[in-house]
């Protein structure tokens, strides 16, 4: 069984992230970290890998990222946990890409792999677009399935149980099928001392926009159908009252909420 | 300009989610309504209220269970037919998925995680909180159709005692669309309002010490009238449900009000409760980062605290 599994890089979590006033785009100069919710999916691609190769069918991990050229960094972290190769879209063209042009290249970067599963993780860390999975299902013409809090394979379908404003919904699909799982799916392992040194010499290769067979108005803000017109300060928030408890807070809340009519 | 708003229901009833977004089409320019799935036309009606001049109602077998892939089909088929100019939905897992396979599909521009839309001239523009709502960004379309979802709780119904015209109309689904089933639905019963709903919200961290602590939140929020939210990490640590997760993998609410107990303030949940209206903050910890976007502090211990604001919030209840 083949799983690949989308990941993206994001500006690391102790760097100060901004948006370059010039491009408005993120800026991404800084040190970068594996989008930390694609770490439950690559957890997941790797325990199905295991038990497939327990059962004594075969398995494989890909990695499929579009990015620029330093996320191999990020994407060696998903090798060394156990995935076995990766495979990297790196275009200059596609930098500023939206969902839409996003969505194009990873589903042309998967229709190459042809894997029987594939996997994302819950939201990106920075973007906050937690809707890739269900464009990318769509131009592969594969079912989809989103919030998987469980997930389990067998005769050739998939199950995940997701997880909903209302409860849960067990839902089956036939493979090849499009997941995206929830972060409370698993724990991803640490990687292990061996699995950081094998990282090293796993195979990754990078593709150009051109080698999938992109043209360049398919990706970038050529292929993007929406624009990032101004960036603004945030509406803000009045002065903060704080105050020690000596046992009258609760009535001073009280009071508090009451004065604003909130009650 | 004339908008389609997607309207998601449940158990009879349309989400106030769909209705926030359909309020602000209506106050935008011409707005028309889409409920699907059997008994759709019968809830589509109460679409007018709230702002809708006319709904389509699709009440196919396809449509049944709450799978996005054959909504994508549905809308596709009405976006041509309606010769819409954008269509907006309210977030929710549902929502988000059909949204984005639409945006595939026609090949049209999505941008999400809106908290409000507004005309520029004839320029449609979405104002969208970004890096932890530090940044207000505004977002535009390069063509159309304009595909929007709007952040849950940002836009709030708005009852205009209006009546829609409902209109039934068939679709063709995709041989893909239809591969996924559903298998089995368990829904998670909880007595008052639901986060996404509530005007005020209780909601309650690691700081609460163990799961049964809970039991003080729901007896405030009942106090009050309000739901019980939690934080990723007693979510994940089992004691309380994922439904009531607040937070950047959980849900984004605004309510009027939003009581923070035991909750440290991490960016995480931050950016799932920020646009509340009035945040009021309980916490040990005086250096906890909550108290520097909260409106009102009180450092203290919660489990001495929220029972007599309890009992506080009753009897007012009850001698008023």
């Amino acid at each position: 069984m083949k799983i690949a599994v989308c990941v993206k890089q994001v500006p690391d979590a102790t760097v100060h992230k901004r948006i370059d006033p010039q491009t408005k785009r993120l800026d991404r100069s800084g040190e970068g970290a594996l989008n930390p919710t694609d770490l439950n999916a690559v957890e997941e691609a790797i325990r199905i890998k295991e038990a497939q190769v327990a059962s004594g069918n075969g398995g494989e991990v890909v990695l499929v990222c579009l990015g620029p050229a330093k996320a191999v960094d990020s994407l060696r972290k998903a090798l060394a946990m156990g995935a076995d190769r990766a495979l990297l879209v790196c275009d200059d063209a596609a930098a500023g890409s939206d969902l839409l042009a996003t969505g194009k290249a990873l589903a042309k970067a998967l229709e190459r792999e042809a894997p029987d599963l594939v996997l994302f993780g819950q939201a990106s860390g920075d973007g906050d677009g937690a809707v890739l999975w269900a464009a990318v299902a769509e131009r592969l013409r594969r079912p989809v399935i989103s919030q998987a809090a469980e997930l389990s394979v067998a005769d050739g379908a998939v199950t995940g149980k997701r997880q909903t404003e209302h409860g849960y919904d067990t839902i089956s699909a036939p493979l090849p099928a499009v997941i995206a799982v929830s972060d409370a799916i698993n724990e991803p392992r640490y990687p292990s001392l061996k699995g950081i040194m094998g990282a090293k010499s796993k195979p990754q290769e990078t593709l150009s926009a051109g080698d999938l067979g992109l043209d360049a108005g398919d990706v970038g803000e050529t292929g993007s159908k929406t624009s990032v017109l101004e960036l603004g300060p945030p509406p803000s928030r009045g002065d903060t009252v704080k105050l020690e408890d000596d046992g009258s807070a609760p009535q001073k809340i009280l009071d508090y909420v009451v004065e604003r009519r909130l009650l | 300009m004339k908008f389609l708003v997607f309207l998601e229901h449940h158990g009879g009833e349309l989400e106030k989610g769909g209705l926030g977004a359909l309020g602000k089409a209506a106050s935008l320019g011409e707005a028309e309504g889409v409920v699907l799935g059997p008994g759709a036309a019968e809830v589509a009606a109460q679409a007018g209220v709230f702002g809708a001049a006319k709904v389509y109602a699709c009440e196919d077998d396809a449509l049944a269970a709450p799978l996005p892939q054959p909504r994508v089909d549905a809308l596709a088929t009405l976006v041509e037919k309606s010769g819409t100019d954008a269509v907006l939905f309210g977030a929710s897992v549902l929502s988000a998925d059909v949204a984005a396979g639409l945006s595939a599909r026609l090949d049209a521009g999505l941008n999400w995680d809106l908290t409000d839309l507004v005309l520029e001239g004839e320029q449609l523009v979405g104002k969208r909180p970004a890096l932890g709502d530090t940044v207000l960004v505004d977002v535009g379309w390069t063509g159309g159709p304009r595909l929007a979802l709007v952040r849950s709780g940002a836009l709030d119904p708005v009852e205009s005692g209006g009546s829609a015209e409902v209109e039934t109309f068939e679709a063709t689904y995709s041989d893909f669309s239809t591969l996924a089933t559903l298998l089995e639905q368990t829904q998670e019963e909880s007595s008052g309002p639901s986060i996404e709903d509530a005007d005020i919200i209780v909601a309650g961290g690691r700081g609460l010490g163990s799961p049964e602590a809970f039991s003080l939140l729901e007896e405030l929020a009942s106090a009050l009238g309000g739901a019980v939210a939690a934080t990723r990490a007693v979510v994940d640590a089992g004691w309380y449900p994922y439904a009531t997760q607040v937070g950047q993998t959980g849900k984004t609410v605004s309510p009027k009000l939003y009581i923070a107990c035991g909750i440290s303030g991490a960016i995480q949940h931050k950016v799932g409760m920020q646009g509340s209206g009035t945040i009021v903050a309980i916490n040990k910890d005086p250096n906890a980062p909550i108290f520097d976007f909260c409106d009102l502090g009180v450092v203290g211990d919660l489990h001495q605290i929220v029972p007599k604001l309890t009992e506080l919030a009753r009897s007012r209840r009850g001698g008023s």
